[in-house]
């Protein structure tokens, strides 16, 4: 039982970190139909400013949990200028032109993965996260790390202030509009790509949230942490269905907490194997995707 | 045949062929592009695999740049034909020929299967598809639950049980003709095939695939053809990568081995022959030498800015890729191929989120 409940929770925290990156995922290809390779750099840029910022930038601040939640904000910052400026320089001038898009995201990751370990090496970095992350609190007898609760809890915020933004704010119905129709959002004279740059900037925010909380979950920042991540969110976006939040949400959860029991109660990498099988399943039963709206795929 | 023809589908690449096959005998050395003469076992253990990687990124633009298939996981095929033939030798103790027979048979029944799954969907979620599918391989040959692939150690080829003429230092030039002939057979088979009448599908999906099927025919299955032709022959490429490197690592079952021969393809110029094939030994070329441009002494005068984007061939690679993406979309080959719409440009509709009846649009 106890083990059951740690694997849940760590599975979870596992979740949430998925999540944040399929949901950027997710909205940028309902909104624009570009799949962003780019966004495991967006990862990187997060942790890596997050660490840097940590170690010299806010190196005078005494306490360990204010010099990491500043430095979490940095990175958070420097993530979301980064999306942003990604889209206005590279994305935007090929307006339209699909294929191209996608060719200058994969190029990006992989000048980038690259320029990250010219700079640092390859060797992931320590990050110094505040030590009470680290203990354990005890729930019916299961150890379970602390830093999973702050995964978790981050997640469930962002999914939260996501669907208030997306319900309840203009830039969020044009949104929600633009990956229903993009085309009747134009005709209706919107600028649609005032959105565009929006949704890259809240991707590259939320993904720049996972690069600090993994982080967290692995004691370390590495070049290409984010680009390991990123093929299990992109399976996650295609089960939850492109462009649809709760969607990507709920296979987030769904991923995480397979491949956490196989992977324990079958074997390691038993459950990397099995969350490609349930991705083949889903699109054979389903292939939009559990909550597919808006999809590149036709049967 | 007409004799333009003739001279553009037989003669030039004869001639093109010809001359690369006796590059081994050259004993001269070319200064500043080789560190050592031609005919020396670790220049042409370069070349041999510049030419197999000329063959391989032009088995990827089968899928590619012909058909309009955005795969991710065409390392997959690669991988197969690296390990299992590998396996069935070392581990397995079985006959070569066996071997090689064995793991082609492999490659045509995966590439059946998967690709039937996957061609269920289309555009940028078979892109994801196939990458699930490739990281599925990289976990099975990671953590290697038969103890076959020797996980991260990789596994070395047992060279008693090789042809004695692939084996040794003295034997690379035998590897670099090899390699060679492997291009040879997919240059040729490529001619053959898009020239072919489902070839001619094959580019038809490539520019709309609703018109393809309002004319009656199925594109699921012109759609399999390419891609069990591509993978089938990749795996091909495997065995010879597998003999050229002495045994089998953990790189090809990355995803980035893919994303490298989209890069070569799309540098070279997707959909053209000779495009594929320069991009690929531009890439394996410029990515081997770059590191010694990198720790040279000129650019270790350099300020610190400058350097370190410098030693990282990958950066300067996906740089390059970027420009050429903007600015040249029909990749090298474009600059000869003139007028008429070439590489990307004519690939719109491979990630086209919804199909549409219209021809592409050249300019939005």
């Amino acid at each position: 039982m106890s083990t059951w409940l740690l694997l849940t929770i760590t599975g979870l925290g596992l979740g949430a970190m998925y999540f944040l990156i399929a949901s950027g995922l997710s909205l940028i290809y309902g909104l624009m139909g570009v799949l962003n390779f780019a966004h495991g750099a967006f990862i990187t840029v997060g942790a890596y400013a997050s660490w840097w910022t940590e170690a010299h930038l806010f190196s005078g601040v005494h306490s360990i949990t204010l010099r990491f939640l500043l430095a979490a904000l940095m990175g958070l910052l420097v993530g979301g200028v980064f999306a942003a400026l990604v889209e206005l320089i590279l994305i935007r001038p090929l307006y339209n032109r699909h294929i191209e898009q996608v060719l200058v995201t994969v190029g990006l990751s992989i000048a980038f993965v690259a320029l990250v370990q010219g700079i640092w090496g390859p060797d992931p970095q320590a990050f110094a996260v505040p030590p009470w992350l680290h203990e354990t609190t005890t729930i019916a007898g299961a150890h379970i790390p602390n830093d999973r609760w702050i995964e978790i809890g981050t997640a469930a915020a962002v999914l939260g202030l996501l669907q208030l933004f997306l319900r309840r704010t203009r830039y969020g119905l044009i949104i929600r509009a633009g990956v229903e129709n993009r085309a009747m959002v134009q005709a209706l004279g919107i600028d649609v790509r005032k959105a565009f740059t929006l949704v890259f900037a809240i991707g590259g925010i939320a993904a720049a949230v996972a690069g600090v909380l993994s982080g967290v979950y692995f004691n370390v920042v590495g070049p290409d942490q984010g680009t390991s991540l990123l093929i299990f969110a992109f399976i996650v976006v295609v089960i939850g269905g492109l462009g649809s939040i709760g969607g990507s949400a709920a296979a987030a959860v769904v991923v995480a907490l397979t491949q956490q029991y196989t992977n324990y109660y079958a074997s390691a990498g038993v459950g990397d194997m099995v969350v490609v099988l349930l991705l083949g399943l889903v699109l054979l039963a389903r292939p939009r995707g559990l909550a597919g709206a808006v999809v590149g795929a036709r049967a | 045949m007409k004799r333009r023809q003739l001279l553009s589908d037989w003669l030039v690449p004869l001639a093109v062929f010809a001359v690369l096959a006796i590059v081994p005998e050259l004993h001269f050395s070319i200064p500043k592009l080789f560190d050592q003469p031609i005919s020396s076992p670790g220049t042409l253990q370069l070349l041999a695999a510049c030419v197999l990687f000329g063959g391989l990124a032009l088995t990827y633009d089968i899928q590619f740049g012909y058909t309009g298939l955005l795969s991710f996981g065409h390392a997959l095929y690669i991988a197969v034909g690296v390990y299992l033939s590998n396996i069935a030798i070392t581990d397995w103790h079985w006959n070569f020929w066996v071997a090689i027979l064995f793991t082609m048979g492999v490659a045509f029944v995966l590439a059946n299967v998967l690709g039937f799954v996957s061609l269920r969907v289309g555009g940028i979620a078979f892109a994801m598809v196939t990458l699930a599918f490739a990281q599925a391989g990289a976990v099975l040959a990671l953590k290697d639950p038969h103890h076959w692939t020797h996980g991260e150690e990789g596994l070395g080829a047992d060279y008693t049980r090789l042809p004695h003429v692939f084996v040794g230092i003295f034997n690379t030039k035998n590897l670099y003709w090899l390699a060679l002939g492997f291009l040879v057979v997919v240059f040729f088979t490529v001619r053959w095939a898009v020239e072919s009448s489902p070839g001619r599908v094959w580019q038809a999906i490539r520019e709309n695939e609703l018109r393809v099927e309002v004319l009656g025919m199925r594109p699921h299955l012109y759609k399999l053809q390419a891609f069990v032709l591509s993978s089938t022959l990749a795996a091909g490429g495997g065995i010879v990568y597998m003999l050229l490197y002495n045994g089998s690592t953990l790189g090809v079952t990355a995803p980035n081995f893919t994303l490298a021969l989209l890069l070569m393809v799309v540098i070279g110029g997707a959909g053209s022959r000779w495009g594929a094939v320069l991009g690929g030994i531009l890439y394996t070329y410029l990515n081997d030498r770059l590191v010694s441009v990198g720790s040279s002494s000129t650019v270790d005068g350099l300020p610190h800015a400058l350097r370190i984007p410098l030693s990282q061939p990958l950066f300067l690679l996906g740089v390059i890729f970027i420009l050429i993406v903007f600015f040249l979309p029909g990749g090298l080959a474009g600059i000869v191929v003139r007028g008429r719409p070439s590489g990307l440009r004519r690939l719109q509709e491979a990630v086209r989120p919804e199909p549409s009846l219209t021809a592409p649009q050249e300019d939005a």
